[in-house]
C-alpha cells in the first residue's frame, strides 16, 4: 500500500480501529481456553485485556493478531470479518512480550522493516524511521542493535518498528513484562502519549491491574476463558460483579454473611456471629448465602473508645492483628468474631501513628459503598 | 540426542557456574585418549619420517618444494578442493530444505526424517558407499530402472568418475550438515518470524531478509565441517572414483603403501593437517561471530 502514505506525523484515520470479538472460542483438545467471549472496541480506544494467567488474555490477541485460527465465532476490523485474513495482511502493529527485535538488524533497520516489506521508496523509508526514532526517544541510537541497548530502549525499538507504519490498530502482548517497575510507569506514561498522539486503536494483554487501571479506557478481566467484566477502571474497581474481579483488581474484603431483603434499596446480610451489615440493593444478589464486599481503603479504623452509632455506616468491632508498613499505607489486618479478617488500607499522612497489636478497634463503612455479591462457581 | 548436534554445531559456551578445576578434571581422561592415541603418534611419525632422512636441511628443502611443486600432486590438489567444494554446495543445497523441515515442523514425520538422517551414521562408510555402487553401477538399479522404462539405450556412466563421487560423498557428509544447521535453526526464536510477519512481510520475504541470515552462520558452520571432511576424504573416491579422481589423501595412500616414501607422506599429510587447522580456526571464529550477533 505504498499509495497511502501519511505524512510524518499524522494521526490515523479518524474513525478506523474499530474492533468487534463475537463469541470468539479457542479449544486446544480438550480444554476451552477462550470460550465464546465478545467485545466491542472503539476506533482509538486503549483496551485492556486483564487476567491471571492461563486466563485465555494472550490466546485472545493472538487469535486478533491472526497467529492463532479461532475455533469458532468471528472478528470484526471496521465491520468485516478477518478471520481468513493473514496476520500480513491484517495492518495491524504487534509488540510482543519479548520484543522480537530481530538481532541482526540495527535499529534503524529494525524499524524500517515494516516499510521495506511494503516496498516503500528509500527517502520515505529514512523520513519516516526518523519520524519514530523521534517519537521514542532513541534517534542517538538508530545504528545500535538490540543486545547493545537496555530492556527500555529495546522495548522502545519494539514499539517504533509497530508503530512507523501507521497501524490502525496496535496490539501489544504484556510489552512492559521484563522491566522494573519505575521504568515500567515511566513506559506506560509514554504509550499512553503515543497512543493520544496517533489514535490508535490499542489492544492491550497484561496481568498487573495497576498497569491496566492506569492505561486503560476500558478493562475487560477475564477469567478462565471467558471475560467476566468489561468496563472503564473506576467502576471496574468499585463496582465488579463478582468476588474474582473483586480480588483481582486489588485488595479486597469479602464478608462471608446470609443476604436477606429490607426495602426496595436495602439489603442486609447477617454474619455467623448474628451481626448484621447493609448494603445497597444492587440486584446482583436477592438473598441466600452471599458476600459483602468493601475495599480496604473505604474502611475506617478507630479505638474501641468512642464508637457514636451511625445508621448510613456499616460498623464491626475487633481486634488489631498485625499492621504492615508499606511506605504511603499502613495496611491493618483486623481480627473480627466470625469472619475472616478484614483489611484496612490507612493512608501514611501526618499525625499518622500505627495502633499496636490487639488494640480494640472499631471499623465503619459507608453502606453506599458496600457491595452485595454472589459466591463465584466453583 | 541434542547432545550430539550441539557438539556438531560448534564449541559450545562453557558453563560459568561449574567451579574451573573440577571441569578440567572432568575433561581429563578424553584429554588423555587424546593425546596418548592421537597427537603423540602424530608428533613422533613427523619428527621420525623427518629425522630419518638423509642429508642437509638444503637438499630437503629441495625435495620439499619438488615434490609440493610436483604436476601429481598440484592436479591432487586441484581435484580435492574442487571436489571438496562441489560436495560441499550440493550437501547444503540439498541439506537446507531437510534441515528446515525438521526445525520448524512437528509430528511424527520429524522423527522418521530424523532416525533417517541419523540411522545411517551407525553402519560402516564402506557398507554405505557399496551399496551406492549397487545403485549407481553400469548394471546397476538406476541404470536398469532407465532401461527398463526407455528413457535411454545406454547405461548412464554414474560410477567411475566424478559423480559417482560427489553422489556418494555427499551421502556420506549429508547428517553433518543437517545436524549442524538443525541445531542453528532451532536457535533462531521462532517470536521473530511472527514478527516480520505481523510487520507485513511475505513468507518469502521474512526467509530472505529474517530467517535465511540468521541461519548463515550454520550454514558457514555447516559447509566448513563438510569441507573439511572432504578434503581428507579417501574410501569414496577410492571405490567410486575414476583415474582422474585422485584425491590428495589417495596420494598420501600410495606414497606409504606403493612407493614407500615415508617423508613425502608425511609431507602431504603435514599440508593437508594444516589447511584443515587454517579451516577450523575459521569455523572456530564463525561460531563466535555467532555469540556476537547475540543467537543463542
Amino acid at each position: 500500500m505504498a499509495a497511502d502514505f501519511i505524512s510524518p506525523g499524522a494521526t490515523v484515520a479518524a474513525g478506523r480501529g474499530a474492533i468487534e470479538l463475537r463469541g470468539l472460542t479457542k479449544r486446544y483438545g480438550e480444554e476451552t481456553v477462550v470460550n465464546a467471549i465478545g467485545a466491542s472496541i472503539a476506533p482509538g480506544e486503549f483496551f485492556s485485556l486483564l487476567g491471571p494467567s492461563g486466563s485465555g488474555k494472550t490466546t485472545t490477541l493472538m487469535m486478533v493478531a491472526g497467529f492463532v485460527h479461532p475455533d469458532g465465532g468471528k472478528i470484526l476490523l471496521d465491520g468485516e470479518d478477518i478471520a481468513s485474513v493473514s496476520p500480513q495482511k491484517r495492518g495491524f502493529g504487534m509488540v510482543f512480550q519479548n520484543y522480537a527485535i530481530f538481532p541482526h538488524l540495527n535499529v534503524f533497520e529494525n524499524i524500517a522493516f515494516p516499510l521495506r516489506a511494503r516496498r516503500w521508496p528509500k527517502a520515505a523509508v529514512a523520513e519516516r524511521v526518523a519520524w519514530a526514532l523521534e517519537m521514542v526517544r532513541l534517534s542517538r541510537f538508530a545504528d545500535r542493535y538490540a543486545r547493545q541497548l537496555s530492556g527500555g530502549q529495546q522495548q522502545r525499538v519494539a514499539l517504533a518498528r509497530a508503530i512507523v507504519f501507521h497501524p490502525s490498530v496496535l496490539l501489544m502482548d504484556e510489552p512492559l513484562g521484563a522491566l522494573d517497575k519505575n521504568l515500567r510507569y515511566q513506559m506506560q506514561v509514554e504509550i499512553k502519549e503515543i497512543q493520544h498522539r496517533l489514535g490508535m486503536t490499542v489492544v492491550y494483554v497484561t496481568h498487573d491491574q495497576e498497569e491496566a487501571m492506569s492505561m486503560s479506557d476500558r478493562i475487560a478481566i477475564m477469567n478462565r476463558g471467558r471475560i467476566d467484566q468489561i468496563g472503564p477502571p473506576g467502576i471496574v474497581y468499585e463496582q465488579p460483579v463478582n468476588p474474582f474481579v473483586g480480588r483481582f483488581l486489588g485488595e479486597a474484603n469479602l464478608i462471608d454473611g446470609t443476604v436477606a431483603a429490607v426495602s426496595s434499596e436495602l439489603v442486609r446480610l447477617v454474619l455467623r456471629s448474628g451481626q448484621e451489615l447493609h448494603a445497597p440493593c444492587s440486584g446482583n444478589h436477592a438473598s441466600g448465602d452471599g458476600l459483602l464486599f468493601i475495599r480496604p481503603e473505604r474502611v475506617e479504623i478507630a479505638p474501641r473508645t468512642h464508637a457514636p452509632a451511625n445508621p448510613h455506616c456499616n460498623a464491626l468491632v475487633g481486634r488489631v492483628r498485625r499492621c504492615s508498613f508499606l511506605g504511603n499505607i499502613l495496611r491493618y489486618a483486623v481480627e473480627v468474631d466470625g469472619i475472616a479478617p478484614i483489611t484496612v488500607d490507612l493512608q501514611n499522612t501526618v499525625g499518622v501513628s500505627p495502633l499496636p497489636t490487639g488494640t480494640p478497634v472499631v471499623l465503619r463503612w459507608p453502606v453506599a459503598d458496600s457491595l452485595i455479591l454472589a459466591h463465584d462457581a466453583p | 540426542m541434542s547432545s550430539t548436534v550441539a557438539t556438531l554445531a560448534g564449541p559450545v559456551p562453557r558453563a560459568r557456574t561449574a567451579p574451573r578445576d573440577l571441569t578440567l578434571l572432568l575433561m581429563l581422561p578424553a584429554l588423555a585418549l587424546l593425546v596418548l592415541m592421537f597427537l603423540l603418534p602424530l608428533a613422533l611419525f613427523f619428527v621420525r619420517t623427518f629425522m630419518e632422512f638423509e642429508g642437509t636441511t638444503a637438499e630437503f628443502i629441495d625435495q620439499a618444494r619438488d615434490l609440493l611443486l610436483s604436476q601429481p600432486y598440484l592436479t591432487a590438489l586441484g581435484t580435492t578442493n574442487w571436489i571438496a567444494l562441489i560436495v560441499t554446495v550440493t550437501v547444503l543445497l540439498v541439506g537446507y530444505p531437510i534441515a528446515y523441515y525438521l526445525a520448524t515442523a512437528t509430528g511424527v514425520g520429524v522423527s522418521i526424517v530424523m532416525l533417517s538422517i541419523i540411522l545411517p551414521y551407525f553402519t560402516s562408510v564402506i557398507v554405505r558407499t557399496f551399496s551406492w555402487m549397487v545403485l549407481l553401477g553400469e548394471h546397476g538399479l538406476v541404470n536398469e530402472l532407465l532401461r527398463g522404462t526407455g528413457l535411454i539405450d545406454q547405461p548412464l556412466p554414474l560410477m567411475y568418475n566424478r559423480l559417482g563421487v560427489v553422489i556418494g560423498m555427499s551421502y556420506v557428509l549429508l547428517p553433518y550438515m543437517v545436524l549442524t544447521l538443525y541445531a542453528a535453526m532451532r536457535g533462531i526464536d521462532p517470536s521473530l518470524m511472527r514478527a516480520a510477519e505481523s510487520l507485513g512481510a511475505s513468507g518469502f520475504y521474512t526467509f530472505r531478509r529474517v530467517y535465511f541470515p540468521l541461519s548463515l552462520h550454520g550454514v558457514l558452520s555447516g559447509a566448513l565441517i563438510v569441507y573439511i571432511l572432504s578434503i581428507g576424504y579417501f574410501i569414496t573416491p577410492a571405490l567410486m572414483g575414476g583415474q582422474h579422481d585422485i584425491m590428495i589423501a589417495m596420494l598420501i595412500d600410495r606414497a606409504l603403501e606403493v612407493a614407500v616414501d615415508w617423508p613425502g607422506a608425511a609431507l602431504m599429510s603435514l599440508t593437508l593437517l594444516t589447511v584443515t587447522l587454517v579451516l577450523y580456526a575459521v569455523y572456530y571464529r564463525i561460531t563466535d561471530i555467532r555469540r556476537l550477533i547475540g543467537a543463542r
